[in-house]
């Protein structure tokens, strides 16, 4: 908890079996004694360096107090004996980046094999984004021969023996063999290319084809003594920390350990490159940004002493009042970018429970949006008028917006271009599906069911820097065994009468301040959502602001409602 | 009829002594006499004193014998008189197993009768049954003796039965006649005066009465107790009628990366139409680019291209910090005041739902923006505002957001549960955010969020979120749910 892990559940393998064949609290007595307690740990998003069991295991005792930081270094060896992996051009339309390592006298065995496997997936799924930012290949060294070169070339031009398998495939018919393998979930990102990248070696070995598989002969052993790491990318930032957190958690094994050999990278335009960079970054901090930010007052070797727990190596720099700290962030601290990061973390080897909990000191006054506060009176008094108030969702189906209410698709609605169902297709232009589908769901309820809702209704508009707004409604149903057509009346005079807006006796003397219920003239303005002749609207100052009227049988058909409702729905805004 | 008779009887005699002896003399049945009894006095025309006596009357088996006569007898009277007698076997036949088995060793003690080796003789020529007679005086209410009693409740032809009856006096309301009884109060009883004669008839106060009416929606209800506690702290509400918002203003202005996997189809609702926002503050999208690609304000960037297609989509907003987001650079173009904002309001996620995850809920945002606020403060005021919701022992957990650094989960201790329960999310607004803005540097902004459904399903008990809301509320469950004390007394 104090280093900002969360022991998930300590559970164990069994347990976790029993629990998938739905076994739970069956006791099993005999079988307990030699199981395996097993740490679920989760570990924040950005901490890369926490996802296998070595960066943990590396990472708890020095914050502990009882390791020192590892420092990682390049072997020491002259340009021209390094290994080399030349980029074609052509590689730059479909996954133009690519970086390397080498892992040099490793030594497997099948824990650390797995966690070393694991940790590709791992980071497939999380930094790799499915692999589509980057793919890692790891490959046995020893079965190849460099100079390597990374192209992009059209899949019948690629012949090679996939890992798992025995012949050779060209690379269009490998993606049709993969295609029927659901674990495979990689194929879109090159499918449609007409070139397809791929990694040789002199001999014209093929290492992989990244990022979909790896090549079968170069495939990685418990045996496996040197390992090529290469990892093809679209994000270089992203490929490098990819890079670094395999080789800095990896490199534990190696003979020298914490020591990895270097790749020239060389481009098509000769720009040569070597990797991993595994020199620290230094990051000048002033002590004031730290303590400041956390509220404590430390000093600069109290801080560094923190740091250093965090696995930062920190050192004053200028004292005084202008105190400045130079942090070195070690190759797997990828996510510090800023002041506020280290300042996290010495608070974090502070112990955020032991800061102590302060009251800022600022004048500021209460306020309410007006919308919400006559929003709420007049919630109140519909409340105080019988109606219930009821509270629906936003999105809907394209169906519940149009076709059920008996109303033609006007194109006004906000559309959901992702929706997991239909029921997340569009957001809603009205509220009365969801009063309808609240009758329809409580259809056991005695009736009369008088029921309100006051919520926002979404309808594209071009003046909004969006294209689109919210719009607060007020809607009322009244369903009983007659339609109750007054009751709604009655509420829509209630409502006028308490935001004081007066009746408009003759609309043809005077002018047109206040409000009428007009009843629709011609047929074709009507709202085919409510039976032909027993609808009005609701006019405020000139202006319709509202409808009501009896809801359509066929509508009350389209919501299994098999009792009469009115309805009535109105603008909120225009009271403002 | 009986009540008439008790009546008349007590005012002229003032008193009943025994309803057992007055109902023999007024020749009625006793059961009547006490329920009328019971009635008057529960009108208190009479008082009623209870007696209690117990009695000593024939069990079955007892009442058979005082009829047919003791089985000893019957068995004597089964032998015939003289030297011939009867075989075994024939009187056994005649009496039955059961009668012989019982009579036939009384008979023989009582030296009524002989049994020899063939035959059954009489003993004696006249016998005299006294176990008949004795039953018998016990069925008249007469005296015997104790050993007696003592031998026949030991052969069960006795029993002990309690005799209720009352000694009954005038009552406080006493009358010849009694009032007839109302159910209520009308109008008509104001009007002649006659209320002040009405007997009422007793009314069951336990009666369970629905009352038909309005009520407020309970998630609403909760809703209104949060936004009184930020209005009383001081905290001014955001504008945030705007479910769609562009992607800039949901994540990029918040240095969300635009592979954050947050940005993906997966968790975020998209939209075809409108698919992409009209404008953008164009010198604000330059400062969050190049903060995006490179850094500045002393932070190294992400270190990627950043696509302004990607800002450009529209989605349904996935938290009200997007208005978080539009308010502090509203606040940045102006001289630097500082602020406390709050809003509660709708937010979208493209996520699977099930017993309490829905596509979209109520998130509950606080920030406060002043120069130099630290993480203590955070602490302080997340301290001050849960402790009104009655969390008074909250803990802190570093974890990651990408907006805010130091970013930590809220924790306060369950009392029912007995455990720690996560409240809530919080954070300090990275520079990253605030400095592009043009919010000065030693500014500050600390903030915190959380779901209005949870705590809500936790104080009422619900545990699937439908039941709260939704088109699948039951109207019911609105009606008879109670006020929400949030804030009240804390």
């Amino acid at each position: 908890m104090e280093y900002g892990l969360e022991l998930d559940d300590v559970t164990t393998e069994k347990a976790i079996i029993r629990k998938e064949k739905h076994l739970d609290g069956v006791e099993d007595d005999e079988s307990t004694e030699d199981e395996d307690v097993l740490y679920k740990i989760e570990v924040p998003a950005n901490r890369y360096d926490l996802l296998c069991i070595e960066g943990l295991a590396r990472a708890l005792p020095i914050f502990l107090g009882l390791d020192e930081i590892p420092t990682y270094t390049l072997s020491n060896i002259p340009k021209e004996s390094m290994l080399k992996m030349y980029v074609k051009k052509e590689t730059s339309v479909i996954r133009p980046f690519i970086v390397c390592a080498v892992l040099r006298g490793i030594t497997f065995d099948e824990a650390r094999y797995k966690s070393f496997i694991d940790l590709q997936d791992k980071l497939h799924q999380n930094i790799c984004r499915r692999r589509t930012l980057v793919a890692i290949g790891t490959h046995d060294l020893d079965t190849l021969q460099g100079p390597f070169t990374y192209e992009a070339l059209s899949p019948e031009e690629i012949n090679f023996v996939p890992l798992k398998q025995e012949k050779s495939f060209r690379a269009d018919e490998l993606m049709e063999l993969y295609k029927s393998d659901m674990k495979l979930k990689f194929l879109h990102i090159i499918e449609d290319s007409p070139v397809y990248p791929v990694i040789y070696d002199s001999n014209r070995t093929v290492l992989s084809l990244p990022p979909i598989i790896n090549g079968a002969r170069s495939a990685i052993t418990l045996r496996t003594k040197n390992v090529f790491i290469e990892c093809t990318a679209t994000d270089l930032t992203k490929a490098k920390i990819v890079l670094n957190t395999m080789v800095s958690m990896f490199s534990v094994y190696c003979e020298r350990k914490f020591e990895v050999e270097p790749v020239e990278v060389i481009c098509s335009d000769a720009q040569s490159c070597i990797y991993p960079y595994l020199s620290s970054f230094d990051m000048e901090v002033p002590l004031a940004k730290i303590t400041g930010r956390i509220g404590v007052s430390l000093d600069a070797s109290q801080v560094t002493s923190l740091l250093t727990k965090m696995q930062l190596h920190g050192e004053e720099i200028s004292s005084g009042e202008e105190s400045i700290i130079r942090v070195s962030l070690p190759p797997t601290r990828s996510d510090v970018l800023e002041a506020c990061d280290v300042a996290e973390d010495v608070a974090i080897a502070y112990g955020f429970n032991n800061i102590p909990r302060t009251q800022p000191v600022l004048s500021t006054q209460g306020r309410q949006q007006p919308l919400t506060q006559l929003g709420n009176l007049i919630r109140l008094e519909i409340a105080s008028a019988g109606f219930t108030e009821v509270l629906t969702w936003i999105l809907c189906s394209n169906e519940e917006n149009f076709s059920m209410l008996n109303r033609k698709d006007d194109k006004t609605s906000v559309t959901v271009a992702n929706p997991r169902s239909s029921d997340f297709e569009a957001t809603r232009t009205s509220l009365m599906s969801g009063l309808l589908k609240t009758v329809r769901e409580n259809n056991h309820h005695p009736k009369p069911i008088k029921i309100f809702e006051m919520g926002d209704v979404v309808l594209l508009d071009d003046t909004k820097d969006v294209g689109a707004k919210n719009s607060r409604k007020v809607a009322a149903l009244y369903c009983n065994q007659s339609s109750g057509y007054e009751e709604i009346n009655g509420l829509v005079q209630k409502i006028m009468q308490i935001v004081d807006v007066p009746w408009i006796e003759d609309p043809q003397v005077g002018d047109n301040n206040g409000y009428l219920i007009a009843a629709s003239k011609e047929k074709e303005t009507e709202d085919t959502a409510f039976l032909p002749g027993r609808q009005a609207s609701i006019i405020l100052n000139g202006k319709q602001v509202g409808t009501l009227g009896i809801v359509h049988p066929k509508v009350l058909g389209n919501f299994d409602i098999n009792f009469p409702c009115s309805y009535m729905e109105m603008d909120v805004e225009c009271f403002l | 009829m009986a009540e008439k008779v008790i009546l008349e009887y007590l005012n002229s005699n003032g008193k009943i002594e025994d309803s057992g002896v007055f109902s023999a003399s007024v020749g009625l049945d006793h059961k009547e006499i006490v329920n009328t009894i019971r009635s008057l006095s529960g009108f208190q025309l009479v008082a009623a004193e209870d007696i209690k006596k117990e009695n000593w009357v024939l069990s079955k088996e007892g009442e058979s014998y005082c009829e047919l006569g003791s089985p000893e007898f019957q068995v004597f009277l089964a032998v015939p008189p003289g030297p011939e007698g009867i075989s075994l076997l024939e009187l056994k036949k005649k009496c039955g197993p059961e009668l012989f088995k019982i009579g036939s060793s009384a008979a023989i003690k009582n030296k009524w009768i002989q049994i020899g080796k063939e035959k059954v003789l009489r003993k004696a020529e006249d016998v005299s049954d006294q176990l008949k007679e004795l039953l018998l005086k016990i069925k008249d209410g007469l005296d015997v003796e104790q050993t007696d009693i003592t031998n026949l409740k030991r052969r069960k032809l006795i029993e002990l039965k309690t005799w209720i009856g009352y000694s009954v006096s005038k009552g406080a309301q006493f009358a010849l006649e009694r009032k007839k009884l109302v159910t209520d109060l009308t109008r008509g009883h104001l009007q002649s005066g006659d209320w002040e004669n009405l007997e009422f008839k007793e009314y069951n106060v336990n009666a369970k009465v629905t009352l038909d009416g309005g009520h407020l929606h309970p998630l609403l209800k909760v809703r209104e107790q949060f936004r009184n506690i930020f209005i009383e702290m001081g905290f001014e509400e955001m504008p945030t009628n705007n479910y769609v918002e562009s992607s800039f203003w949901n994540f990029d202005s918040l240095f969300q990366p635009q592979q954050h996997p947050a940005r993906d189809s997966h968790d975020t609702f998209f939209l075809n139409e409108p698919s992409a926002t009209q404008s953008l503050p164009e010198d604000y999208v330059e400062k969050v680019k190049s903060i995006h690609e490179s850094g500045g304000y002393g932070s190294k960037g992400y270190g990627y291209d950043w696509k302004r297609e990607e800002a450009n989509k529209n989605v349904l907003r996935t938290h009200t910090t997007a208005v978080s987001a539009r308010m502090l650079y509203q606040l940045a173009q102006g001289p630097f005041t500082p602020k406390r904002y709050f809003s509660i309001d709708r937010v979208f996620r493209n996520e699977a739902v099930d017993r309490t995850h829905l596509a979209e809920f109520h998130q509950i945002e606080g920030v406060v923006c002043d120069r130099g606020l630290t993480l203590g403060d955070l602490m302080g005021v997340l301290r001050d505002f849960f402790e009104r919701l009655g969390m008074k022992n909250l803990r802190f957990k570093p974890t990651y957001n990408p907006y805010t650094e130091p970013s930590m989960e809220i924790y306060s201790y369950h009392e029912g549960f007995k455990k720690w329960v996560e409240v809530g999310n919080s954070g300090m607004f990275r520079p990253e955010m605030l400095r592009p803005m043009g919010l000065p540097e030693d500014v500050t902004c600390i903030a915190w969020g959380l779901s209005l459904e949870r705590p809500t399903m936790i104080l009422y008990g619900i545990d699937n979120i439908r039941d709260l809301f939704g088109p699948k509320v039951d109207i019911a469950l609105i009606k008879r749910n109670p006020i929400c004390r949030l804030g009240i007394n804390y």
